[in-house]
């Protein structure tokens, strides 16, 4: 069996850019201040959770492919950057072999409805500029293209839980040599458009966007090991939410008082018999599809690396489609 | 579990096609398109889904979709809710399920291709949402049906199984990637089956689209034509039923053919453009040969991506000509968009099938509508219907974003 350790990590969020910014505001607890953004046809604005401008312009900002690009590839290229840290340099020179995928449910919908409009308008005078951005492989075509990098980049869609199965995709490829390292990105767009869709089905929830990343690779120098991924436990009509969670818990271990449990919904978490910290993520930054799992993984793995706890599990339910969970472990302690 | 694999990893285990399913502009099921591609037919014809009055183009390839869907564990309220692409998928599927004799059983992995899943939900939705946003009906619905893994879900439900659905939205290479993923998946030992393929249905936010980057060619498409003048768009879907040969030979399974081989590589060259020397596409075509451990001497015949741009084709053709370097002139090439259009998402995955069948049948797919074969290409470019057993067949796939993708396909014999 191959091992894989995760060697970083990165996220902008409604928090701000960087793990610093997501882990002082889970730390706190609180949910974020909400933000209103205008909607057609509507007097009253939906309320969101936006990713606020950088403290400083990312000098990536400057690069040919990046200066037009959407939020969402922005947002996606800056985690990884972070997540991949000194290692990015070695991307770009050719020294490093890394796979990337880029995993997301709404994708970039801000171009989209921006695009579609033009079409309703008047066909013939949409913007060329705009489609190429539409399209779901957009960010990571964008990251591969700053780094530099020939090797497989794949885009996966789907629900929440797709970035844990975007993790396993990494650990696959690396344990067959494909790669030297692996950078998984899970990535949403703020747009009214989104916003307004989610409030069909959860009123009360409050879209947010942004990015989170995890960076994979065989070396055993980094101090979290990534330990497991269960099962995708699929929603099917033989097998409903509630069995496909249940399944998916009984391949995390059951936990000890040391270990934290990562949980993507408050009602819906796996192990309510938990005897460790429980941390949810979702009440403080809102709702974000696949980047809130990629935060759950961000702000668990961030947690052992500070030698808070000594292993996480991390839960995922996602929302039509899959429970799926993950288990990260120190290494120091082996 | 997906990591550590449970499955005993390692083996060069062979991976074979039990089942091939394929709805194109040609019809659907295997025996029309093959006829179809066999004698070199075009379905291009003028669009007739949405209005293309202010567009360039007018023309595409359209699907008469049947009225009705063949019967599976699906109830009817379910049935009415799957769209034109999810209506392709399933017929697609159907096929494969049906010619691969599987039965519904636990943790069977889908992984399908596609770039824009039901965007003709999307579209209503967003149009809805923007012309007359206080009226919500059916815009949960919209949004439920409209994601790409809602169509995953569909199949599983049609057929009474159950396992992880991966959706890979590689663009163009999303078909070629999905099967590549499922034979790898398949080789390395951690699934026994695989159910793959890729669907895409025309839509005009992707009409326009190509459209807006003038990529679209007023009269059907002529890949490797000195004369191209760029693409035309059209819809489909393929699904293959893979496993291993262990596994078919156990089942006493017909065998249509075998994966022998998968490349992937990333251009990052520019957004939509390749690079003028298609070294990605070099790069992906040469892993794929390495993966199957065969040399390019060895290949017969060559699907090309072959959308008929200007750059794609030129880049595409100097990557064959290095590729094949002194055995290009034996190696029989042809691009199958010239009868369907692109399929986008889909392309990769009914090029595979097309491979299949031109493998199993022993013909060679002719393009329709060449007049002058591009000086650019040292390879024949295959132009009148040719009977001609073949033993191994490439099919390349390249997407916007950079997403190249080859796979290699041996006749079962």
């Amino acid at each position: 069996m191959s091992r894989i350790f995760i060697h970083g990590l990165g996220a902008v969020s409604p928090a701000g850019w960087g793990v610093d910014a997501l882990r002082a505001a889970l730390d706190k607890n609180l949910p974020l201040p909400v933000q209103t953004l205008a909607r057609p046809g509507w007097n009253k604005p939906v309320t969101v959770r936006p990713v606020p401008p950088p403290a400083a312009r990312p000098a990536f900002f400057a690069h040919a492919r990046l200066r037009r690009a959407s939020a969402m590839s922005q947002h996606t290229v800056a985690a990884a950057l972070e997540a991949l840290g000194p290692d990015a340099i070695r991307v770009q020179a050719g020294e490093l072999r890394l796979g990337i995928i880029v995993c997301m449910m709404a994708g970039g919908v801000a171009y989209s409805r921006r695009f579609y409009e033009e079409v309703l308008r008047d066909p013939a005078t949409a913007s060329p500029l705009i489609f190429p951005e539409t399209v779901f492989n957009a960010p990571a075509s964008h990251l591969g293209a700053y780094l530099n990098s020939p090797v497989a980049n794949y885009t996966l869609v789907g629900d929440e839980g797709t970035f844990l199965q975007g993790l396993a995709l990494a650990a696959d490829w690396l344990g067959e040599g494909r790669a030297d390292g692996c950078v998984v990105v899970g990535a949403e767009e703020m747009d009214w458009i989104v916003a307004d869709a989610v409030r069909l089905f959860q009123r009360e929830t409050v879209y947010a966007a942004g990015a989170g990343a995890v960076y994979l690779n065989r070396s055993p120098a980094a101090a979290i090991e990534l330990a497991a991924i269960t099962d995708s436990f699929t929603y099917t009509q033989k097998q409903g939410r509630l069995a496909a969670v249940q399944q998916m818990a009984l391949q995390l271990p059951a936990g000890a008082a040391s270990e934290l449990l990562c949980i993507s919904e408050s009602k819906a978490f796996a192990q309510p018999h938990w005897p460790g910290r429980r941390l949810t993520p979702k009440p403080v930054l809102g709702e974000a599809f696949v980047a809130s799992a990629a935060w759950q993984c961000v702000a668990a793995g961030d947690a052992l690396r500070r030698e808070e706890f000594t292993a996480a599990n991390v839960s995922i339910v996602g929302v039509n489609q899959q429970a799926i969970g993950a288990r990260l472990q120190r290494t120091n302690l082996l | 579990m997906l990591f550590p694999s449970s499955k005993s990893l390692g083996g060069d285990r062979r991976i074979v096609v039990t089942g091939a399913g394929v709805v194109t502009a040609l019809g659907a099921g295997w025996k029309i398109n093959a006829a179809g591609f066999r004698a070199g037919r075009t379905a291009i014809r003028p669009v007739t889904l949405f209005d293309v009055a202010r567009q360039r183009t007018k023309i595409a390839a359209e699907i008469d979709l049947p009225t009705t869907l063949p019967r599976t564990r699906l109830a009817e309220k379910s049935l009415r809710r799957i769209n034109r692409a999810g209506r392709m998928l399933l017929l697609a599927a159907h096929e494969a399920w049906t010619q691969s004799g599987w039965q519904a059983e636990e943790n069977l992995p889908i992984i399908l291709g596609t770039t824009s899943g039901e965007m003709l939900l999307g579209q209503d939705y967003l149009e809805q949402a923007i012309n007359a946003p206080r009226r919500l009906k059916q815009q949960a619905t919209r949004v439920a049906y409209y994601q790409v893994q809602r169509q995953g879900l569909d199949l599983s439900d049609a057929f009474g199984f159950q396992g992880p659905i991966t959706i890979i939205a590689n663009a163009c290479a999303s078909g070629t990637n999905a099967i590549g993923h499922a034979f790898e998946m398949l080789r390395s030992g951690r699934a026994e089956k695989v159910l793959t393929g890729g669907y895409d249905a025309l839509c005009h936010l992707t009409f326009a689209g190509f459209d807006s980057l003038q990529a679209l060619a007023p009269a059907p498409c002529r890949p490797f034509d000195a004369e191209r003048n760029g693409l035309t768009l059209g819809e489909g879907a393929a699904v293959l039923t893979l496993e291993t040969l262990a596994g078919a030979h156990r089942r006493g399974a017909e065998i249509l053919g075998e994966i022998i081989g998968y490349g992937a590589t990333t251009d990052t060259h520019h957004l939509t453009q390749p690079h003028p020397e298609g070294n990605a596409a070099l790069a992906a075509m040469n892993a794929a040969c390495a993966s199957a451990g065969i040399l390019p001497a060895q290949i017969d015949y060559l699907n090309a991506h072959g959308t008929a741009t200007p750059q794609n084709d030129a880049t595409e053709a100097a990557a064959i000509n290095r590729w094949a370097g002194d055995d290009t002139k034996n190696l029989a090439v042809s691009s199958t968009k010239a009868s369907i259009g692109h399929l986008l998402g889909a392309a990769g995955a009914v090029e595979a099938v097309v491979c299949l069948m031109a493998l199993r049948e022993s013909w060679l797919p002719p393009e329709p509508g060449l007049n002058q074969i591009d000086p650019a290409c040292r390879f024949p470019v295959v132009c009148q219907p040719v009977d001609r057993k073949i033993q191994t067949a490439l099919s390349n796939s390249f997407g916007f974003g950079g997403a190249n993708a080859s796979l290699i396909f041996r006749r079962w014999a």
